[in-house]
């Protein structure tokens, strides 16, 4: 072949638009967007940025307003679907088809020749490590399996593009890195792949990426281009102690824009030409050491920085008293649900103002920890305590000295703002004049002024958690239990709901916090590490790290570690 | 199976049917809804139901000392349609009536021997209004049972009668049995509307709300393939549970089959296509279970128990509702339906009847293609 190598994109749109009814601005507005063979595109950006809109029209299944996508040559609506991998946020998987059921459907409607299946089959399920499984219901896989099996189908025919709508979204650290390592391989062998993902951090290992935000794209390209832009303005400064008042105090200074807690240091990102701060000016203990940007850092800077380092709530929350008794203890915490146990022997305690994280993958036991620690589930042994309160003897006085912030948008979505802080306040007893205070200063705390009268399922995701926030502080808790409060948000929102948390955590409050991103465990004084309803690790960021044996890498690297070693603990024991 | 190399199409369709069949299946709920409910719905209507009340639990109050007064009351005595419990004076008969002992209170008045040799003679009936069917039934068997006993006595004493005969006829009638021959044909027509509509409501909102179907429109399959693989496994288990209920019906229940299997086989096949069409259509438009299962059981269930003709005849309901029971499909299966069990084939009312549940079916999947388009939004 004597061709030039710059290759026809297997896909492309340009110029796609489109609305949806009730929604004040257009889901996509004006995106272009092309994906080359052989290579690996990101789509990234935070919930509601209209990932799955674009996903779904370059699929053919939705008709833009405006513009054209175009697949293989042709208008995605009527393109060869027998070249298309599509694997949607929820797999498409049939439940009650066995792993191999599911695997001969999607090649039948593929059309992939009987003689080529049985190769075909063999290298899949080499591939995604289901061979054991082919004969097991998908519906009794695990979710790191069930994506892998979802990733199977939608390669039964090698695909020329292959679309991914968020197949990193609510599995381990683990599983999402054996499917990226697969995928990756993929395209070594020509296949155009589109990989959307909410992690920024997924986007540095992309060939290509398309930053999308609120409909729009905010930037394209090679990821070490944008994040080369950052170059000179990250710095770390080491820390001997009380980091996040170090940090509160540095996002207050005019020349950072964004920071964040990295082991025994912080990380701050300067304004464009503006020279680090001193470290005496903000309490550091030692001087600052340029670091590598990151792509997120490159996000928040073109989002115009993230919110300096003083918390609004903070400022009006009184000063939790000093007391002798834990915040918040488990003992022992044990449930079962028949022969499954969902947590075993959870033990650890909170002191008054710590930070402590609960952290492991989906399923292995965080939220059963949680709601038996809330009092909404009955441990079936052990027991907890809530502010000196035994979940036994006084449950009510334990949930009334805790604020609770659900995993999923807990609120009425049919209520206002306005009608669902009026609510919470009743519900948590305030009387009138106190509920009308409470409510008035959430509602100045929160910014949620412009959306007093709307329904609060109407919300941006971002409005939502600040409300879920305002409603779950509400009667000035001691004690806060923050379930997954940063899923889905963009960076900015992110950061601001760490800067209220260790804002209430300078003014004594104690915080259980789940979270899926790791460098969100670096905030907490204290980490558990959960895994398949164990507690396999407990202490200190730094300490965990130790463990681990993985030095300075992040968190990820030693949360990884520490799985893979007590897979390998229990399979010893097994095979003993 | 069929290779897709050389038959794309049909290899397709071959692996929607498998796949449709096995969750057939492995779900319980579709066994649930496709043989036992039938069964408990015939038992329901073999057994439990009985159009007609049989022998009541009353008290009788005796006021008048009269001959005629205590013959009337040997005639209530001995009536099959009431077994005497109490006797006495009103007053004590009452507070049994409250402590629902006894359904009601025969009352022969005062002056009563007089009244009849006047040429009248009325007995009070006093029932508890709470139990509205009940109350009305005793107090038509007890007028009945004194019409009786009034007519004997005049063509005892050699005079002519004047019997109430509209009233008369109600005795001679075995409702019983009769009801039953009605009732249990029918219910086949309930299970079918349940089969072909409320099941197949679920199926395509089950796809949608799983996500299973945003990955189906990413192959090459069309929408109309789809839902002919949607169509044909409920349609088998619409037959088949059919089949299920005629047997119980001939067997267990007696009901005489006086047509051919094969006229009942074309009713029923017949009767599938709208009620599968009205399933799909109410799936395909809604995408929500729940939605779904509530709008086949107001629109497809209801109709069917209530406006068909199955319990309540058409010709005695109020002309606007006659006007409505057009648009139910079942109103053209029931008369087939009893037809071909009780008098046997006749084509000439099946036929007509065929041909409007065709043309419901053509309109009802037209319109279901037209909401199965291979888009999300």
């Amino acid at each position: 072949m004597t061709e030039p190598v710059a290759l026809a994109p297997v896909a492309s749109a340009k110029g796609l638009t489109k609305r949806f009814d009730g929604l004040d601005r257009p889901a996509l507005d004006d995106v272009a967007i092309t994906i080359a063979p052989g290579e690996m595109t990101g789509l990234v950006g935070p919930d509601g940025a209209g990932k799955t809109t674009l996903i779904r029209i370059l699929a053919g299944l939705i008709d833009p307003d405006a513009g054209e996508a175009t697949v293989g040559g042709r208008p995605a609506t009527v393109q060869d679907r027998n070249a298309l991998g599509y694997m949607p946020q929820r797999f498409g998987l049939y439940e009650d088809l066995t792993v191999r059921e599911n695997l001969d459907l999607y090649a039948d409607l593929r059309a992939l020749p009987h003689d080529e299946r049985a190769d075909r089959f063999a290298t899949l399920l080499d591939f995604t490590d289901l061979d054991r499984f082919q004969a097991r219901l998908a519906g009794k896989l695990s979710g790191g399996m069930k994506q892998k099996l979802g990733l199977a189908c939608a390669l039964t025919r090698e695909p020329r593009l292959l679309l991914l709508d968020e197949p990193g979204v609510g599995v381990d650290p683990v599983s999402r890195r054996e499917l990226w390592a697969m995928v990756s391989q993929l395209a070594g062998e020509g296949i155009g792949i589109l990989w959307s993902t909410a992690y920024l951090d997924e986007a540095e290992k992309c060939d290509t990426v398309f930053l999308l935000n609120e409909g729009k794209i905010l930037a394209s390209g090679e990821p070490d281009e944008l994040t080369g832009q950052m170059d000179g303005r990250v710095v770390r400064y080491p820390v001997a102690s009380d980091r996040r008042r170090v940090l509160r105090e540095a996002l207050d200074e005019d020349s950072v824009i964004d920071g964040m807690v990295q082991g025994d240091s912080i990380r701050l990102l300067l304004k464009d030409g503006a020279d680090a701060p001193p470290a005496s000016a903000i309490d550091a203990s030692g001087e600052p050491r340029q670091a590598r940007p990151r792509y997120e850092d490159a996000f928040v800077d073109l989002l115009g920085g993230g919110p300096g380092g003083t918390s609004a709530l903070a400022a009006r929350y009184p000063e939790v008293p000093a007391s002798d008794k834990p915040a918040i203890e488990a003992h022992g915490l044990t449930r079962r649900f028949g022969d499954f146990t969902a947590a075993h022997d959870i033990r650890f305690s909170v002191g008054r103002g710590q930070v402590f994280g609960l952290l492991g993958p989906n399923g292995a036991g965080k939220s059963t920890t949680f709601k038996m620690l809330c009092g909404l589930l009955t441990p079936s042994e052990g027991t907890g305590t809530v502010n000196g309160f035994d979940l036994r003897t006084a449950r009510a006085d334990a949930r009334q000295s805790l604020g609770y912030m659900a995993q999923k948008f807990s609120l009425y979505a049919d209520l206002s703002v306005r009608q669902n802080l009026a609510f919470f306040a009743g519900a948590y007893g305030l009387d009138n004049s106190a509920a009308r205070e409470a409510v008035e200063s959430a509602i100045e705390t929160f910014h949620l002024g412009p959306y007093l009268a709307s329904d609060s399922g109407l919300l941006p995701l971002g409005y939502k958690q600040r409300l879920a926030l305002a409603c779950a502080v509400l009667h000035r808790p001691p004690v806060l239990f923050l379930d997954e409060p940063t899923s889905g948000v963009d960076p900015i929102v992110r950061r601001e709901f760490w800067s209220h948390i260790n804002g209430l955590v300078e003014r004594g409050v104690s915080v259980l916090v789940t979270t899926h991103f790791m460098d969100e465990a670096e905030y907490c004084d204290e980490i558990a590490l959960i895994y398949r309803g164990e507690q396999i690790a407990t202490g200190s960021p730094d300490h965990l790290k130790e463990v681990a044996g993985t030095g300075d890498a992040p968190m990820e690297d030693a949360f990884i570690a520490l799985i893979e070693q007590s897979d390998a603990r229990r399979e010893e024991m097994e095979a003993a | 199976m069929i290779d897709p190399a050389s038959h794309p199409r049909l290899a397709r369709f071959a692996a929607m049917m498998s796949k449709e069949t096995r969750q057939i299946l492995r779900d319980p709920s579709t066994f649930l809804i496709a043989f036992l409910l039938p069964v408990m719905l015939l038992f329901l209507m073999g057994y439990g139901v009985n159009l007609d009340a049989t022998s009541t639990r009353v008290g009788m109050a005796v006021e008048d000392d009269s001959g005629e007064a205590s013959s009337l009351a040997g005639a209530y005595a001995s009536s099959r349609y009431f077994d005497v419990v109490e006797t006495g004076p009103l007053q004590r008969l009452r507070k049994s009536l409250v402590s629902d002992d006894i359904r009601a209170i025969i009352v022969i008045p005062q002056d009563f021997g007089r009244d009849v040799a006047a040429g009248g003679g009325e007995v009070r009936v006093i029932t508890d209004g709470s139990l509205p069917n009940t109350a009305s039934f005793v107090a038509g068997q007890a007028e009945g049972v004194r019409a009786t006993w009034a007519a004997q006595r005049a063509s005892d004493r050699g005079m002519a009668a004047d019997p109430p005969i509209d009233l008369l006829s109600r005795f001679w009638f075995n409702p019983e049995l009769a009801s039953r021959n009605f009732l249990v044909p029918g219910s086949i027509a309930i299970v079918m509307t349940m089969i072909g509509s409320l099941l197949t409501a679920l199926v395509v909102a089950r796809e949608w709300e799983r996500g299973t179907l945003e990955a189906l429109m990413a192959t090459p399959i069309g929408m109309g393939e789809f839902l002919l693989t949607k169509v044909i496994p409920y349609f088998a288990l619409g037959i088949v549970s059919m089949a299920l209920c005629t047997l119980l019906a001939i067997f267990v229940f007696g009901v005489p089959f006086r047509g051919s299997v094969f006229a009942l086989f074309l009713i029923a096949s017949v009767y599938l296509v709208p009620a599968l069409g009205q399933g799909l259509l109410i799936s395909s438009a809604l995408k929500n279970q729940f939605v779904a299962s509530q709008v086949a059981l107001l629109t497809a269930f209801l109709p069917t128990m209530l406006l068909s003709g199955f319990v309540f005849e058409i010709a005695s309901m109020p002309k606007p509702i006659q006007a409505l029971t057009y648009i139910v499909p079942a109103r053209y299966l029931i008369p087939q339906i009893q037809t071909v069990f009780i008098a046997g084939d006749d084509w000439g009312l099946f036929l007509p009847d065929m041909a409007i549940l065709l043309a419901f079916g053509a309109v009802l999947f037209g319109l279901c293609l037209r909401f199965t388009r291979r888009r999300i939004a």
